[in-house]
């Protein structure tokens, strides 16, 4: 039974006795086989509707008016004159939607549009709904808002300074009101690990922020019925969420609201949390009684950001004299921008998740989170843990080179291992991380490259681990993360439910192949209904990489629970066992006796007849015994952990400064690949992502605090002519918890590009860049600085030639 | 999305047709051909004619071919075209490579000859939305008075970024006006003017019709170095265009060497004929030539990257621009 015999195959014309023979000596029919997406074709051919393409009768257009201050106190807002317009139906501000919202339930410090004051340049305002975006948009430069402008703080160390300017009001008198979060934990005793360490490397390091770039910008429809029923289609990652929040904002019944997610063009992060359009749209609808679409432009998509956060990460690290790992300092100050967003939890993961896959012996983290007035820093693919991820792999280079040993051999003897707990009680069980260490070692030719290589090019490597899904929901509640939903027609055809939201990833076919491999269905056979308030069951969202893992043990559990009344019902009519019922290639039949079968839509009606219609639910939830017990030590928490090494190799042309990457050799361990060739998709869009962050992308704004380059022109990120080649090599580690033994592939692959590329570099032409992008005027400079000390004897020559100084700067 | 402007999209048929449009409308009217340019700055507010007058319906600006010893390219000719055709790639290979890099495919299939030397100067604090404008407060290049980038500074300092026109200077080119009354030629060293707002001597309502380039001595060779942060899309940091007539002995007959990206007309970097004019070409000869380059060159903040390093850049370009020179082979005659 081939899998492409899957398509377009009619359920009585399945797999052939041979096929079934075969399929008996296989452990899967359906998964880790190389399958395209279900929704590939449509998508590749244009057909897929997004939310832009959903246009309803009477629909109106709407804009949202921005500030052009970076700080300042809304003193009036007249709209009189925008109502007047011909075409304009309705214009909201700030006053119409008072009830703050923020996607922590702890830290709600957003209004849908801007009540008393602006926080940064492109903060909203007031929205207008008119009969297209022109008029829309002439009715915004008719709104007159009197602002009285405050100081801003783009640096969030001036920020910290400045509680005399609180860019949010403190939550008790005396506080700092430009602190976001600060966390300060420790594991035992770092004074005296750093102190018994024969080796104590302190460095420096800075991550500059950086911004998801989905190609589909943010997009949201609003249609109110007559009975009071609100509905929202939006390009959103997180339905339920935005469910929760439309509700409680708008102070409207949770029951009377439905939220559609269509399927979403790139979101990596960037769509995690309600925004201001999905406010504005449902206000705006409410009011005029049409539907109203806002698509936000591409500048607004980099205000609204949620990106990277930027990090200035102090670390010191102190080893004994065989390398292994006796304490770790971290002081972090984080640029959260205008508002909380996920800052919460991405202060906790700024510490909390980097103390796998290495042993230590002592921790000590303490992250503080400052309020800037910038676009809002969030969660990016790796939230949170990518920027130390960067400072801990570089540290360790360092700690390699002092102590001679070979880098990958130092990460080696550290080593937590498996089936533990982290040293801030993390619970570890699978952990394929020396897997993907040798498989990176080989397939890169390692040792016959590190330090030999002639000067200019370089190899460098690191390692790191995620999380498969947060243990703990947003807002606390002991209901499952994640159900299914399995309808069985009278046809074969199975409907599957599912809150999971397809974003790009590939959550619908992953529960296609979930439900195709228990209930021996074609592929086509099977429709995923997702992300619909009103008809699939609550799965949390598509982010902290849990849907395959989550989503994927739930629709399991319904589809057994089907498969289990099948194999009973056709077990019957054979008179035999249910356990000698296979479900396969579109057949039942007889393990002993494969000549024995009926097409698998015959034994779902027997199935019906014998038990009535034929559904089921299923649903997954955390195990609660697994995280910290101290305060804070739920986050960070994962019922399992990925883990991934980088070898990077790259050119660097040390008279510009530029920076080739030559090759990257992928390794992760994902569990169990459902599909290799999706695996291997997250893998190098992970790694593309990093490299871009760090060779190229930096989001960063001018004085007045305006963004630099808010354009994809301007913001860089690479074409398909800068991108690396790669390798990607798929590690399997059997998790005990996972579906079929699966982890996340999405977003841990995305660590190690960046200390790897670093630590390249640093093997290429000798310097270090511990601050970000490594863009051609920073290496250019660092090389020339190498050389400057070469000239004047503090440093002996990298590598054999010596380092030439191009010309001086200022001229001759 | 961004919105456009509402306007009127006229479509000549003949050369005729197309300037007495022009004339007819003057000063609320532009001329537009792939529209690679105009298109996003018109997006932006910075442009908001009430007529557009398209050019790739006009026949006489569809010509590439060799005649009286020169190589003419009409305007409309896509860079594509010119990257790709066979007598420019014989005849001016610089200037087909340097076409060749322009943004990236779509681009080229669309923008044309004659755009890319009328191209608008470029900024940091220009090439931005309305609102993004408006926030900051407007520039002198449109809506406002000060200069962000040279603080206190009255002339408009936004970068010539176009990549043909430094090849076409170097090689000598000459570019053909038109405007409903007459014609006119101007030599491309004579084009461009250091006034960012509106860097060329082109008149609202004049077009350039083609570019005419002499054939080149077979002893002539060229060299484009094209600086930007990707290898594609991207608009040049710095383009130095380089063509040196040498004999087999490495004798140098002449040399031009123009710098394009700095401020707003590209600079052709002078007093070259007196150190290398009738030298044999040697590294020394070479180092002077990048050290006087990096000497007249002063780059400024109006794109985001570095001065310094970019200023450095200029000596690093013209050696690469000079070790391509020698390793390309004689052009063909």
């Amino acid at each position: 039974m081939k899998l492409e015999d899957f398509r377009g195959r009619q359920a009585d014309s399945a797999a052939s006795e041979e096929e079934l023979r075969e399929a008996l000596e296989r452990e899967f029919q359906v998964i880790g086989r190389r399958l395209r997406r279900t929704d590939g074709m449509s998508k590749s051919t244009g057909r897929t509707l997004y939310a832009d393409d959903i246009t309803l009768p009477g629909m109106l257009h709407a804009k949202i008016l921005r500030s052009p201050h970076a700080h300042a106190l809304i003193k009036s807002i007249d709209a009189s004159a925008a109502l007047e317009l011909r075409g304009v139906h309705a214009v909201v501000t700030g006053a119409d939607m008072p009830v703050p919202y923020g996607i922590i339930p702890w830290t709600r410090d957003e209004y849908p549009l801007c009540v008393d004051k602006v926080r940064y340049i492109g903060d909203g305002v007031a929205a207008v709904a008119a009969i297209d975006e022109d008029t829309a948009n002439r009715a915004l430069d008719s709104i007159e808002v009197e602002y009285e402008v405050l100081p801003h703080f783009l640096d969030p160390e001036e920020a910290l300074e400045r509680s005399d300017t609180p860019i949010h009001e403190p939550h008790k008198p005396g506080q700092n009101g430009n602190i976001s979060k600060k966390v300060h934990l420790e594991f035992e005793d770092v004074e005296k690990g750093l102190a018994d360490s024969d080796v104590v490397i302190e460095g420096e390091y800075y991550f500059e922020g950086t911004t998801h770039t989905p190609i589909e910008p943010h997009c949201a429809i609003g249609y109110f019925d007559p009975s009071g029923k609100l509905t929202v289609w939006s390009a959103t990652q997180v339905p339920h969420y935005l469910h929760r929040e439309l509700a409680r904002v708008l102070e409207l019944d949770v029951a009377k609201v439905r939220v559609i997610q269509p399927p979403v063009g790139g979101a990596f992060g960037g769509k995690s949390e309600p925004f201001d359009l999905e406010f504005c749209v449902a206000k705006l609808a409410m009011i005029t009684a049409r539907p109203v679409k806002i698509l936000y432009t591409r500048e607004e998509v980099f205000y609204a950001h949620r990106g990277r956060h930027p990090m200035l990460m102090h670390y010191k690290t102190g080893a004994d004299r065989h390398g292994r790992i006796k304490a770790v300092d971290a002081t972090t100050i984080i640029d959260g921008g205008a508002y909380s967003s996920f800052g919460l939890v991405t202060t906790y993961y700024s510490g909390q998740l980097i103390t796998a896959p290495y042993q230590m012996e002592s921790y000590r983290f303490d992250s503080t989170r400052v309020y800037t007035n910038k676009p809002c820093c969030g969660p990016k693919r790796g939230h949170g843990s990518v920027q130390p991820r960067f400072a801990i792999e570089v540290q360790l280079d360092k700690i390699a080179e002092a102590l001679d040993i070979d880098p990958i051999e130092l990460r080696r003897r550290n080593f937590i291992g498996t089936n533990t707990r982290t040293i801030n009680e993390l619970r570890i069980t699978s952990n394929g991380f020396l897997q993907c260490l040798e498989e990176v070692e080989r397939a890169s030719a390692w040792k016959s490259k590190h330090r030999k290589l002639d000067y200019g090019r370089g190899v460098g490597v690191a390692g790191s681990c995620y999380i498969s899904g947060t243990n703990y929901p947003i807002y606390p509640n002991d209901m499952p993360q994640s159900a299914v939903q399995l309808q069985v027609d009278r046809s074969g055809r199975v409907a599957v439910f599912a809150g999971a939201s397809e974003i790009g990833q590939g959550s619908d076919s992953m529960l296609a192949y979930i439900v195709a491999e228990e209930l021996g269905v074609p592929l086509d056979y099977i429709r995923i209904l997702s992300a619909d308030t009103d008809l699939t069951p609550v799965d949390l969202g598509a982010y902290s990489s849990r849907v395959t893992f989550m989503c994927g043990n739930a629709c399991i559990d319904a589809a057994r629970k089907i498969k289990k009344l099948v194999c009973e019902a056709v077990a019957e009519a054979w008179n035999c066992k249910a356990k000698s019922i296979m479900l396969a290639g579109g057949w039942a039949f007889k393990a002993e006796d494969t000549a024995q079968k009926m097409p698998i839509s015959e034994a779902f009606n027997l199935a019906e007849a014998k038990f009535g219609a034929l559904g089921a639910t299923g649903s997954y939830n955390t195990p609660k015994d697994i995280h910290g017990t101290y305060r804070g030590g739920t986050i960070g928490s994962s019922p399992a952990f990925s883990f991934t090494a980088h070898v990077a190799e790259v050119d660097v042309d040390p008279e510009t400064g530029f920076v080739e990457i030559h090759k990257i050799w992928i390794a992760h361990d994902c569990g169990r690949a459902l599909n290799p060739l999706l695996v291997e998709g997250q893998m190098e869009g992970s790694v593309y992502m990093g490299a871009a962050e760090a060779i190229m992308e930096e989001h960063i704004f001018k004085e007045t605090g305006l963004h630099n380059a808010p354009s994809l022109l301007d913001y860089k990120i690479p074409t398909s002519l800068d991108t690396p080649e790669m390798q990607s090599i798929i590690v399997e580690s059997i998790d005990p918890e996972g579906p079929y033994g699966a982890k996340e592939a999405g977003e841990g692959p995305l660590h190690p590009s960046i200390p790897a590329i670093a630590c390249a570099i640093y093997d290429a032409v000798g310097v270090r860049l511990d601050r970000l992008p490594f863009s051609p005027p920073r290496v250019w400079a660092a090389i020339r600085e190498r050389g400057r000390q070469e000239e004047a004897g503090e440093l002996s020559p990298w590598k054999s030639p010596p380092i030439s100084v191009p010309l001086p700067a200022t001229g001759d | 999305m961004l919105r456009l402007h509402p306007y009127r999209y006229h479509r000549p048929k003949e050369l005729g047709e197309a300037l007495e449009l022009l004339r007819e409308h003057r000063g609320d009217s532009m001329p537009i051909a792939g529209g690679t340019d105009l298109m996003p700055n018109m997006k932006h507010g910075l442009y908001t004619p009430s007529h557009l007058v398209a050019l790739k319906g006009v026949e006489e600006l569809h010509v590439i071919e060799e005649r009286d010893g020169e190589l003419v390219i009409g305007a409309a000719e896509t860079l594509t075209r010119v990257a790709s055709d066979p007598l420019i790639k014989r005849r001016l290979p610089g200037l087909a490579r340097a076409a060749e890099g322009i943004a990236h495919p779509m681009i080229r299939n669309i923008g044309t000859i004659g755009g890319n030397v009328c191209l608008d100067t470029r900024c940091t604090y220009y090439n931005q939305t309305y609102f993004w404008r408006e926030a900051l407060g407007f520039c002198l290049k449109k809506d406002g008075d000060v200069c962000y980038v040279v603080k206190g500074g009255s002339r408009c300092v936004a970068a010539h970024s176009a990549d043909t026109p430094p090849m076409l200077m170097t090689l000598g080119a000459t570019v053909d006006l038109a405007t409903a009354d007459g014609a006119r030629s101007v030599p491309l060293t004579k084009f461009f003017t250091a006034d960012g707002i509106w860097n060329t001597v082109r008149e609202p309502d004049e077009l350039v019709i083609r570019v005419r380039v002499p054939i080149p001595s077979p002893r002539l060779r060229t060299s484009y170095q094209k600086v930007r942060e990707r290898k594609s899309v991207d608009f040049p940091l710095l383009g130095i265009a380089l063509a040196v007539e040498i004999d087999d002995s490495h004798l140098i007959e002449s040399i031009s060497l123009v710098v394009a990206g700095l401020g707003a007309k590209p600079r052709v970097v002078g007093g070259l004929d007196k150190i290398a004019g009738g030298q044999r070409l040697t590294p020394d000869i070479i180092e002077e030539v990048a050290r006087r380059a990096h000497r007249q060159c002063n780059p400024l903040d109006n794109l985001i990257v570095d001065t310094d390093w970019r200023h450095a850049m200029v000596a690093v370009y013209v050696r690469r621009a000079f070790e391509e020179v020698l390793g390309q082979p004689l052009a063909a005659a």
